[in-house]
């Protein structure tokens, strides 16, 4: 098929519709607001429902509703906004209702400002809700994976019976790249035997609330444990960047393991032995890659555009702890490659 | 008015509402309005949590537990998923007026095309009687163990006049104190259905329930709580209804 020239935010929603995705509700946030504004013109076309709701609560109880019904439901926002979900992706959890969100990212706590960030990765990996529940979080790096990633994510949200969330950023989102869009595609909403539709004579009563209540509480426990063990053991995804002699291994996502590769290819040519783990999926944490590395590995940089290193804890749990993580950060600003470069050849002299 | 259970009143699980309470009624005419317009098999609800979450095993419909104050805006998602459900959402008075206002509102604005069917017992009744939305004036709950006081709780919340800006098809308050009163509920929610059909759109029906435990009366003196001041302060009857499909 050939390519388009298209935003990452376009790319993402248009290859949900091509996923079968008929519904969508949600509220303008930037930088997400894209997102919305071509569903409200591209849905009406392909026979699906787009509201722009009155808040980012009605946004993904929307799609609560709309999802338990069958329907492959999306609901998409920013940085604020994705806090205000976080009640309704808990409910989805609880409830075992596959829907998928995106979170296109921005920079800090509060209002925090709309520019280029990854802001929100403690919130996306540890279940920013209450309850004992994480999602499944994949990490788009290009304008592409938007697409291929929004198109999965409804696959994975329902072979788990699980929300997905597509953690973008600003940049990712707001850039044009030529992208190969997927086929599209068709979705029955009576394919499963949990989606609500009313009940027909003799047939069983399907409720969706609290699974415990149809588990039993006392199995409930080792339902979900089961559950979670087998998203972590088949889902973990990432792309191992010439780690095979690395001495430095940078763990960066999204925008900023781009800017990441570009110092690789400059660190190379200067001879330092560097290389990259980009998590694809950020939960569940790509342990293996870390597993696949070699002895001659030194430590670790992990790169994010936030303040604090939202990703350090993981990159040690992943290690157990065994080499030194060290953090390069940036707000408002995308990461700098020459930084990185520097930052690596400091590295290279304690370690 | 028939002596019967209806038989989408499902009869093998619990439901555990206080003696007295208002929400096994409420299901009652809900299923008998069903089977008297024949429509069980294409009833889809949502309910809120509490009390009235009790209904998913009281009545046999399939059903989605929403979260507190978002069930109308979950219905309504329901509702453009499956055009060809009827969908009733089923929350409080705390739910739809409280936390949940401004679904029960922008519903009316869109003219969802569901039925809300709002339980108005002026008290948050599950957490123990605290004061809701629809608490009296004066009226004593463990939230204002002096009585609510408009200057310091604002006034109750009266649905009849806060929605009368919007384009929703049909708005009505009922009651489930008396035989009377149960049998003019089930026409109210007949009505609404029939307007779900009809593609008309937004319906809320809200119904005066009781809660004697919460109110601290005995079941009988709760009805007659209704009669004597719960009615006047929420009158009965119907307040819009538009005919003619807008969507």
């Amino acid at each position: 098929m050939a390519k388009e020239l298209i935003k990452g935010n376009q790319a993402f929603a248009e290859a949900c519709l091509r996923a079968g995705c008929r519904f969508f509700s949600g509220y303008p946030i930037t930088p997400q607001s894209d997102i919305l504004e071509y569903l409200c013109w591209r849905m009406e076309e392909v026979g699906g429902e787009c509201v722009q709701t009155e808040s980012e609560l009605a946004g993904i109880n929307m799609v609560f509703g709309a999802a338990s019904a069958g329907a492959r439901a999306l609901t998409t926002t920013s940085g604020p906004g994705f806090s205000l979900k976080q009640e309704g992706i808990s409910y989805l959890c609880a409830s075992d209702v596959p829907a998928v969100i995106a979170d296109v990212m921005r920079i800090g706590a509060g209002l925090g400002d709309i520019f280029m960030g990854q802001g929100d990765y403690w919130q996306l990996t540890r279940g920013g809700g209450h309850g004992d529940y994480r999602t499944i979080v994949l990490a788009p790096a290009s304008c592409q994976e938007m697409a291929d990633h929004g198109y999965m994510a409804f696959d994975l949200a329902e072979k788990y019976r699980h929300p997905v969330i597509v953690a973008s950023d600003a940049n990712i989102g707001q850039m044009m790249e030529s992208v190969e869009l997927p086929e599209m595609t068709e979705h029955d909403i009576d394919k499963y035997d949990w989606a609500i539709r009313p009940r027909q004579e003799g047939e069983k009563q399907r409720v969706i609330w609290n699974r415990f209540w149809d588990i039993g509480e006392q199995q409930y426990p080792d339902y979900l444990r089961a559950k979670y063990a087998e998203m972590e053991a088949n889902e973990q995804r990432w792309e191992s960047v010439q780690t095979e002699d690395a001495e430095i291994v940078i763990v960066a996502y999204g925008i900023s393991s781009r800017v990441a590769k570009s110092a690789i290819i400059r660190a190379r040519r200067e001879g330092i032995k560097l290389g990259m783990i980009r998590p694809i999926t950020l939960w569940p944490y790509p342990r293996k890659a870390f597993d696949e590395l070699g002895p001659q590995v030194k430590a670790f940089l992990d790169i994010e555009m936030n303040i604090l290193g939202q990703m350090v804890d993981d990159v040690k749990l992943a290690t157990d702890n065994r080499l030194p993580v060290e953090f390069y950060g940036e707000y408002w600003n995308v990461i700098d490659e020459n930084k990185i470069i520097s930052k690596v050849k400091d590295m290279l002299k304690r370690y | 008015m028939e002596f019967r259970i209806p038989k989408d009143i499902d009869l093998t699980q619990q439901a555990s509402w206080c003696p007295g309470c208002g929400h096994g009624i409420i299901c009652h005419v809900i299923a008998e309005a069903a089977k008297e317009l024949g429509v069980s098999d294409r009833i889809v609800t949502v309910d809120d949590v509490a009390c009235g979450q009790f209904a998913q095993y009281a009545l046999k419909y399939n059903s989605i537990m929403g979260a507190h104050g978002r069930v109308v805006v979950t219905a309504a998602g329901v509702k453009r998923a499956r055009p060809d459900a009827l969908v009733i959402a089923r929350p409080g008075d705390g739910s739809a007026y409280s936390i949940g206002i401004e679904s029960t509102l922008y519903c009316g604005l869109r003219n969802e095309n569901i039925l809300n069917i709002v339980v108005n017992n002026s008290v948050f009744g599950m957490t123990g009687g605290q004061m809701s939305p629809t608490s009296l004036v004066g009226m004593k709950t463990a939230t204002s163990p002096k009585g609510r006081d408009p200057k310091k709780n604002g006034t109750p919340v009266d649905i009849s006049k806060l929605m009368t800006g919007t384009d929703m098809a049909y708005l009505a308050r009922c009651a489930v104190n008396s035989p009377a009163n149960i049998e003019k509920t089930k026409q109210c929610i007949k009505k609404a259905l029939q307007k779900q059909m009809n593609g008309e759109g937004y319906c809320l029906v809200e119904i005066l329930s009781m809660c004697p435990t919460n109110w601290g009366l005995s079941p009988e003196a709760a009805c007659d709580y209704i009669k004597d001041t719960q009615s006047v302060a929420f009158p009965l009857g119907e307040f819009i209804d538009r005919e003619g499909g807008i969507k």
